[in-house]
């Protein structure tokens, strides 16, 4: 092979495979070549070797500061919306979630409205029993919801896993920012029940809230062994059942045509004993 | 090896995770990519364009078009890959803007004045004959970054992504909106231009060593 030029020899030394073979004899005989290719080599070497200052092991969390507030948010297409879409998309995704919540607070300003109307208003004696009962309705109506909401994070910790085998860490980001909202209107429901006197409610709230504030301040990746204590946590205690136990029958008393006030009482005898 | 291979192609299917996350509305699920690849896409940058700040413009850039492409994205694809050549491709823009802008500040032969900053790094003492020793004398350095300078945009990313980057011609190629032929030719044409430029003193210093005379 006669001398190769030296955008064959660059190419050659870049690993590039056009006439490898004839190339690579041709050097093994030439002393000019090689001298040649050790010029490219060195240059090249040279220049690897460049420094490149090193923007810290914080940088990617300082690039997502600077850019997360000019990102718009991406609508969803309606197939992703469908339930079970996903562990945090869809159905239970953060879109979902925030319009839930804001229905939830709507009731419970429905709610609260309720009590202070009562308090300025003097009524007959049948038209507060009247207003007793839709005021009792109305709560009845938040917390079946908010049970209802909690009872789907706690589900979805439960059945938590890595999405695949070779993932080393679960997401629950999205779940503890769920648990964090839960966690005020746990708090208001739990101190009604208690003022209306309805002990078995304002314990079964109270146990929930202590599930909630676990996962509110786990980390935002946990490993499958953290995984397994939160879900043991959730277990060991019975919350699920009972939660679910009470929205069952909070669901059946605001169904119920019956007087409000007769089947609040042994309603709430049954729950007491839970 | 295998491990590593394991150890990306795990990454690789959270990277696909987040971008399906991403694009069902959760914008949080961005910032995983965001975290994981920014560094790697900051070195290509200041590699490119020679300065931190703008390499720092150009990470945000890229990051900020990739979630507003994030629905052209192939699934298959590997997100980092893709990310890489957005910011290659705005780094081109950035640098012939950048060219501009100097012609007109700086119109004939401001020898020495390149605009590049200057390292820290770059200034630790020459110690010993191998490339890395060599290549942190500042005046070596000083050549060096010069000679990057003067190549064109297109010159110094097809460079860059070649012998920095790893990437293929094609990759190039999509770069550089060119075609295979034109990305190879300028690959050759980036390094024949950086030999002209450096060899004399990358051999002048080979030799002062070998003869233990340094500059």
């Amino acid at each position: 092979m006669k001398h190769p030029n030296e955008e064959e020899l660059i190419a050659y030394h870049g690993g590039e495979v056009l006439q490898r073979g004839a190339i690579a004899e041709h050097l093994t005989d030439c002393p000019e070549c090689r001298a040649e290719l050790e010029r490219v080599d060195a240059v090249l070497a040279a220049l690897s070797a460049m420094p490149v200052p090193d923007p810290g092991e914080d940088y990617g969390q300082r690039v997502w500061q600077q850019i997360a507030s000019r990102l718009p948010e991406k609508r969803a297409p309606w197939w992703k919306l469908v339930p079970g879409g996903g562990l945090t998309a869809g159905w239970f995704g953060p879109r979902r979630w925030a319009a839930v919540a804001a229905i939830a607070a709507v009731v419970l300003v429905a709610f609260m409205a309720g009590r202070f109307t009562k308090r300025t208003t003097l009524t007959p004696a049948g038209a507060d029993a009247a207003a007793e009962r839709v005021r009792e309705r109305v709560l009845i109506m938040a917390v079946g919801e908010h049970l209802g909401r909690s009872e789907m994070v706690l589900v979805e910790l439960a059945n938590a896993q890595p999405l695949d085998t070779k993932q080393k860490q679960v997401n629950i980001s999205a779940e503890r920012r769920r648990a964090e909202d839960l966690l005020e209107e746990n708090r208001l429901y739990r101190q009604t029940a208690l003022e209306q006197g309805d002990v078995g409610l304002a314990d079964v709230l109270d146990e929930l809230e202590r599930v909630l504030l676990d996962v509110a301040h786990s980390p935002q990746e946990v490993t499958p062994a953290q995984l397994e204590t939160i879900r043991q946590h959730i277990e060991g205690r019975g919350i699920l059942f009972k939660v679910r136990v009470v929205g069952k029958e909070l669901q059946q008393r605001e169904e119920s045509p019956t007087p409000a006030a007769k089947q609040n009482g042994s309603t709430k005898q049954e729950r007491n004993k839970t | 090896m295998k491990r590593m291979r394991q150890s990306v192609e795990a990454t690789g299917d959270s990277d696909a995770i987040a971008v399906e996350r991403t694009l069902a509305g959760d914008r949080d699920a961005f910032r995983v990519l965001v975290e994981r690849h920014s560094r790697n896409v900051f070195r290509l940058a200041y590699r490119m364009t020679g300065n931190q700040h703008d390499a720092e413009e150009v990470v945000q850039e890229a990051f900020l078009r990739a979630y507003q492409k994030l629905e052209q994205f192939a699934a298959r694809a590997n997100f980092g890959t893709w990310v890489y050549r957005i910011a290659a491709n705005y780094a081109i823009d950035r640098m012939r803007q950048r060219k501009s802008e100097d012609a007109q500040r700086e119109p004939v032969g401001r020898a020495g004045e390149d605009g590049i900053e200057r390292d820290p790094a770059s200034l630790v003492a020459d110690a010993a004959p191998s490339p890395e020793r060599l290549a942190q004398s500042e005046q070596l350095a000083n050549h060096m970054r010069r000679a990057l300078n003067e190549l064109t945009p297109a010159e110094r990313t097809a460079f860059v992504m070649r012998h920095w980057g790893g990437s293929g011609i094609e990759e190039i190629a999509e770069a550089l909106k060119s075609s295979s032929s034109a990305a190879k030719n300028t690959v050759f044409r980036s390094v024949q231009k950086l030999r002209r430029s450096l060899e004399p003193f990358v051999e002048r210093r080979g030799q002062a060593k070998a003869m233990g005379t340094e500059l």
